[in-house]
């Protein structure tokens, strides 16, 4: 049997974009359906044990995991959001239905509004053996190591030297994996100072113009061919090293998860500074699919801080467009939370997302 | 080395519920609720599928349900995703041959 949900709100991702939006718009008296395939809020900070590099004035210096946590707290107490967890969001059309799946079948939800908060997924790299088994992407490694306790082998080749590549690489040696080497095509470390140092200080070697050659192995990862590039990023013959690994884990990129968006109609641009595909939106965070908003990683790729935030907008606008914000509070807000956004994107990382975000702006305010 | 992670300086994995399920009729045991394809790691099992057209080896990679890549055989019903399909007491788990076997009609 199908069952028909009615929600004035339906937000899709429980991450910390989705929450903040759902939270912020219940606060406003809209009645929020939050829906997420995992069995918990949290998306991507149920697996990050470092501290956090967020705003000093919010969640700095706190770990991902209690930040989930609190989530948790909060959306559970919240007697205007209903958390439906194990679900998925197959499709979203032109009636205000959004069609869910559960182990208890399937579902319809009409909403009013749709905030989509999917977050995004793993960048694939292209070099031969990249399918076998062995070969995961960063937050795989993650998932089973920190959230089920599984060690995803013995020894790891990470590929990419960015923030997540060398969290990631501290955490595997938390847990009593071996790293062999972090290699990383660019001329220098892409992640902060800090991460790189730890890690260095564990005696794992960050080999920067280097990549992987071929992972190699009959039926998974039995070692790994790593080599030198040059300055027009083609591998050196003569410097290749063997490497006795069995994981390959990929830390090379983000792409924005937004297959609903398509789905649904909205309009999506390739702005490679956002990390793909994208959905155009304007300053209220709303798509060209009326009445369908987006915030966090499917909007552009960021990290959690400015997440949370466009997440607090977007559920803003969303209540505001149902009419439960008055002009004034409205605007206050909206002016409050932009300020912090723009605060967030200060900073050599921001100018990328800015000019990916110019082009956006640039999209949607025709016509609008 | 037990790939499972018993002592973590940040991180708690409390003692959990066991539950036997099986492999190819060969009986493993992983903890209850967890993904079929954390058991299966833990027991060192990383084929988990064979690829459509070429018959390559195929294992976990996404974790979250976006890939396709680890579509396991269970109780019969192909295409299921191991790394999201928590495990329950006496699955029957097999590896896939490219499209699997169509389920029975009659359960």
């Amino acid at each position: 049997m199908i069952a028909v949900l009615i929600a004035e709100l339906a937000v899709v991702g429980a991450g910390p974009a989705g929450v903040s939006g759902a939270l912020e718009a219940a606060s406003h008296g809209v009645r929020v359906a939050l829906v997420d395939r995992g069995d918990r809020t949290g998306g991507q900070l149920l697996k990050q044990t470092h501290k956090f590099f967020g705003w000093h004035r919010k969640s700095a210096g706190t770990r991902g995991i209690l930040i989930a946590r609190q989530f948790e707290g909060e959306v559970r107490s919240d007697p205007n959001v209903t958390f439906l967890s194990g679900t998925e969001a197959l499709g979203y059309y032109d009636d205000g239905v959004l069609l869910l799946e559960s182990p208890g079948g399937i579902d319809r939800l009409h909403c009013d509004r749709l905030l989509v908060a999917t977050g995004a997924s793993e960048r694939m790299l292209v070099f031969p053996g990249n399918d076998l088994p062995g070969v995961y992407g960063a937050g795989a490694v993650q998932t089973l190591m920190n959230v089920h306790g599984v060690r995803p082998g013995r020894s790891v080749l990470m590929i990419g030297s960015g923030n997540i590549g060398l969290i990631v690489s501290y955490q595997l040696a938390q847990a009593g994996v071996e790293v062999a080497a972090v290699v990383e095509a660019l001329p220098a470390i892409g992640g902060y100072a800090v991460h790189a140092s730890k890690i260095r200080r564990l005696g794992i070697p960050i080999l920067t113009r280097h990549t992987i050659k071929e992972a190699y192995g009959k039926d998974q990862v039995e070692g790994a061919v790593i080599w030198e590039l040059d300055g027009k990023w083609v591998g050196i013959p003569g410097t290749e090293r063997d490497l006795d690994v069995d994981v390959v884990c990929l830390a090379t990129g983000l792409t924005p998860l937004a297959e609903i968006l398509w789905q649904a109609g909205a309009e999506i641009k390739y702005i490679p500074e956002l990390g793909g595909f994208v959905p155009l939106y304007n300053q209220d965070m709303e798509t060209t699919a009326k009445g369908v908003f987006v915030a966090g990683d499917v909007a552009g790729i960021e990290e959690a801080s400015t997440a949370m935030a466009a997440g607090r907008l977007a559920g803003l606008c969303a209540a505001r467009s149902l009419g439960k914000v008055a002009d004034g509070e409205f605007k206050d807000l909206h002016e409050s939370i932009s300020t912090e956004l723009a605060e967030l994107r200060a900073g050599p990382t921001g100018e990328k997302i800015l000019k990916g975000l110019a082009q956006i702006w640039s999209g949607t305010e025709v016509g609008a | 080395m037990e790939s499972r992670i018993v002592e973590h300086p940040i991180l708690d994995f409390p003692e959990r519920t066991r539950v036997p399920f099986f492999w190819h009729g060969r009986e493993l045991w992983g903890h209850e609720d967890e993904p079929i394809a954390a058991a299966l790691h833990a027991a060192g099992i990383k084929v988990l599928h064979h690829s459509l057209k070429s018959g390559r080896p195929r294992g976990f990679f996404c974790a979250i349900g976006n890939c396709s890549s680890c579509l396991v055989v269970v109780d019969g019903v192909p295409n299921v995703r191991a790394c999201t399909e928590k495990l329950r007491p006496g699955m029957r788990v097999e590896r896939q041959d490219g499209v699997g076997p169509a389920p029975s009609l009659r359960r």
